[in-house]
């Protein structure tokens, strides 16, 4: 219980963390952002209710007189209660809204690309680290090429070879323009969905497997040489089992703890990929409001994006807890 | 270890059975892994003996394939972007005939607003490269600062400092540089190096902190601490030689990450200004829709250099690892003299043909080949 109390702990603080670099950073920086924000609002015509107006000082940071203390309490509360703030590209349109409808988008590429690959990438590793010594050893330095390409760079070459050069795949958007009414319930709208995901998935699953390969490759080498193995041979036990039962059963500890930590690169790889794909997503959204000044929009995106992160990190630490009783019993 | 090393005693008897196994995985001659073998058991004895150039030799990563490919395009690169500009025109020379093709009088081509792409290139290598080597520097000082002290001092600094350590871990970089930088009207080369160096220090603090809290443990750190000796100079002197190999990875990975974060940065147009990178490169492709017309040599090499780079210094981490952890690179060197020994014997024991080269063995042939052993 112990380890799953600290692991709470940590989230809470880590969220703390979170928050708190959210509400400074606007106000370390030079500038008025809040200013910027309202000037903009007012050149586009629109009024401001007073109360819009406060919401936006408060979460970017200007002078309202209050002081620094009790501006934190009260952002912190806002958040608490949802309030993310208006977005001054799509006004009046909530942060909130905006986010609602672009994350859904984001966790299905996103969770189902990262799936698919951390599973190509584990089973493979398996099997190379198996087959060591073999010619399979070469397929490593060679996995370090895909790992290292940029995602958006990996994304424009599918682009140009599948979509501009041949036009198989789409080039933007998440479903076909027919559906003119927006997301439906339908087998169509599914199938548009996957034909249109395809090229993003792919390049997820290409610029991330590399990584779960290496990895695993590595801990079963080092795993197959332990004596339990051996003993295990010597047994003469079956191959299968020596290679699932004994050897990969404990070399895929590693990846699991390190999933949440690979998760980051792949969300900050896909922020970069949804702009080449103009993907619907969440980081379509924060370059648009990054590109737009839109810094209420940034700032919220900027917290979710964190949240869901540690939402992800905090399901794998508890399936680490169970898997590995270990971790349970040294805290 | 003994293991192994009685396994490559093995694959040197059978030598003569295969010739063509005299090189072990990695293109190491089997000869050189057990002197290091030896060099390791005796080191206390022979350090006196051999001379100092030898035994820097002998403490290097070993010579492979992986090593060379890895310094080959590591310093290729770095060359090009120290020693290219000076043959290259100017890169922001607009004189030029737009999206021509690459021809002889333009390598790689012009870009929309007729930009030389090489000339571009050339001088985005510096930028790159300069960005990567910063955001480096920053981030293995700061890996070092937080994982060593926190590993070796343990107790509450080690709960205190391995916290923050584990918050920059988890939350994740890029959205946070984006947000970092989208506040700061004017970005410069070296401000964005030092927020993507500022950010990317956590994993590898994580990896330093665990290898000294193991070290803290060893005899000799004991004895320097009964001898009075300060900390900070337990860790300079005793502690860090010790991390050097482990630092020099976390450094190169470091860099490669930079790269690709001021790459991912720039094409969102958050990079830089002023200045010419790989990244900027492939933002203004994007601008000038260089996909919809075609212009490869455009988007594709400056990304490819990129990729290229990264796995430069992938592979070069590659050796570091096998030299920390002689488990990668002994094990299948050792389960490769296994199948050949096996094979010899098989020959000599059977008169069965074995058709495959004794080196691609799948899983039942190799169960069959070991009953046949058995028998």
């Amino acid at each position: 219980m112990k380890y799953y109390a600290r692991r709470i702990a940590f989230y809470a603080v880590t969220l703390w963390a979170a928050l708190t670099l959210n509400f400074f950073i606007p106000r370390m920086m030079p500038g008025d952002p809040a200013d910027i924000l309202l000037a903009k609002l007012e050149r586009v015509g629109r009024d401001i209710p007073p109360g819009v107006e406060h919401s936006i000082r408060l979460l970017l940071g200007s002078d309202t007189g209050e002081s620094l203390w009790t501006q934190y309490v009260t952002y912190l509360q806002r958040i608490f209660s949802g309030d993310l703030g208006v977005s001054v590209t799509q006004y009046p349109v909530s942060v909130s809204t905006l986010i609602s409808e672009s994350l859904p988008w984001t966790i299905g590429l996103v969770g189902l690309a990262t799936l698919i690959s951390f599973i190509i990438g584990i089973a493979g590793g398996i099997w190379i680290g198996w087959k060591r010594g073999t010619w399979l050893d070469g397929v490593i330095p060679a996995s370090t090429l895909l790992q290292s390409v940029p995602y958006f760079w990996l994304a424009l070459l599918l682009v140009y070879f599948f979509s501009v050069q041949n036009s198989w795949f789409p080039r933007i958007h998440a479903y076909g323009l027919e559906f003119t009414g927006g997301p439906e319930w339908s087998w169509a709208f599914a199938g548009s969905v996957i034909y249109y995901g395809f090229l993003p998935a792919l390049t997820i699953v290409l610029s991330s497997f590399g990584g779960w390969l290496l990895g695993m490759r590595n801990m079963m080498v080092s795993t197959l040489s332990d004596d339990y193995v051996t003993t295990a041979e010597a047994k003469g036990l079956k191959n299968s089992r020596v290679l699932l039962t004994y050897a990969a059963r404990n070399a895929i500890l590693p990846s699991i703890a390190g999933f949440g930590i690979s998760l980051g690169f792949v969300v900050a790889g896909s922020i970069v990929m949804e702009q080449v794909f103009s993907y619907p997503g969440i980081g379509k959204l924060l370059i648009q409001a990054v590109q737009n000044n839109d810094y209420a929009l940034m700032q919220g995106i900027f917290l979710i994006i964190t949240v869901t992160v540690l939402a992800a990190n905090f399901i794998m630490d508890l399936v680490y807890g169970f898997i590995d009783p270990r971790t349970r019993h040294n805290g | 270890m003994d293991e192994s090393v009685r396994e490559h005693e093995l694959a040197k008897s059978t030598e003569s059975a295969s010739p063509r196994d005299d090189f072990a995985v990695d293109g190491l001659p089997l000869e050189e892994q057990p002197a290091t073998v030896a060099f390791a058991n005796t080191a206390a004895v022979a350090a006196r003996e051999i001379p100092v150039k030898r035994r820097i030799l002998a403490n290097l990563p070993r010579r492979s394939p992986k090593l060379i490919v890895g310094l080959v395009l590591t310093f290729g690169i770095v060359l090009f972007g120290i020693i290219g500009p000076f043959f290259v025109q100017d890169p922001k020379f607009s004189g030029n005939p737009s999206l021509q093709p690459p021809s002889p009088e333009h390598l790689l081509g012009t870009t929309q607003l007729g930009y030389d792409v090489l000339a571009q290139l050339a001088y985005g290598a510096r930028g790159s490269l300069m960005v990567g080597l910063i955001a480096g520097i920053i981030a293995v000082v700061l890996s070092l600062a937080f994982g060593i002290v926190a590993g070796y001092f343990g107790g509450w600094t080690d709960e205190f400092l391995s916290l923050v350590t584990n918050i920059m871990l988890v939350i994740p970089g890029l959205p946070l540089i984006i947000v970092i930088a989208s506040y700061v009207p004017s970005r410069t080369l070296l401000l964005v190096a030092l927020v993507l160096g500022l950010t990317g220090w956590a994993g590898s603090a994580v990896v330093l902190r665990s290898q000294a809290k193991s070290l803290r443990n060893r005899d000799y750190v004991a004895a320097a601490r009964v001898a009075g000796e300060k900390p900070v100079r337990i860790i300079l002197v005793e502690i860090l030689p010790n991390l050097l190999p482990l630092l020099a990875a976390q450094f190169l990975f470091a860099v490669i990450l930079g790269i690709l974060g001021e790459a991912g940065l720039s094409y969102l147009g958050l990079g830089p200004v002023g200045s010419i990178t790989w990244g900027t490169m492939l933002n203004e492709a994007q601008l000038g829709t260089a996909l919809s017309s075609g212009a490869w040599w455009w988007f594709i090499p400056p990304g490819a250099l990129i990729a290229l780079l990264g796995c430069g210094l992938s592979l070069i981490n590659f050796s570091i690892d096998e030299y920390i952890n002689p488990k990668l690179r002994l094990a299948p060197a050792a389960q490769r003299s296994v199948r050949t020994a096996r094979k010899a014997g098989l020959e000599v024991t059977s008169n069965r043909n074995v058709n495959d080269d004794g080196v691609i063995i799948d899983a039942e042939n190799e169960n069959e080949n070991a009953k046949r052993v058995g028998e």
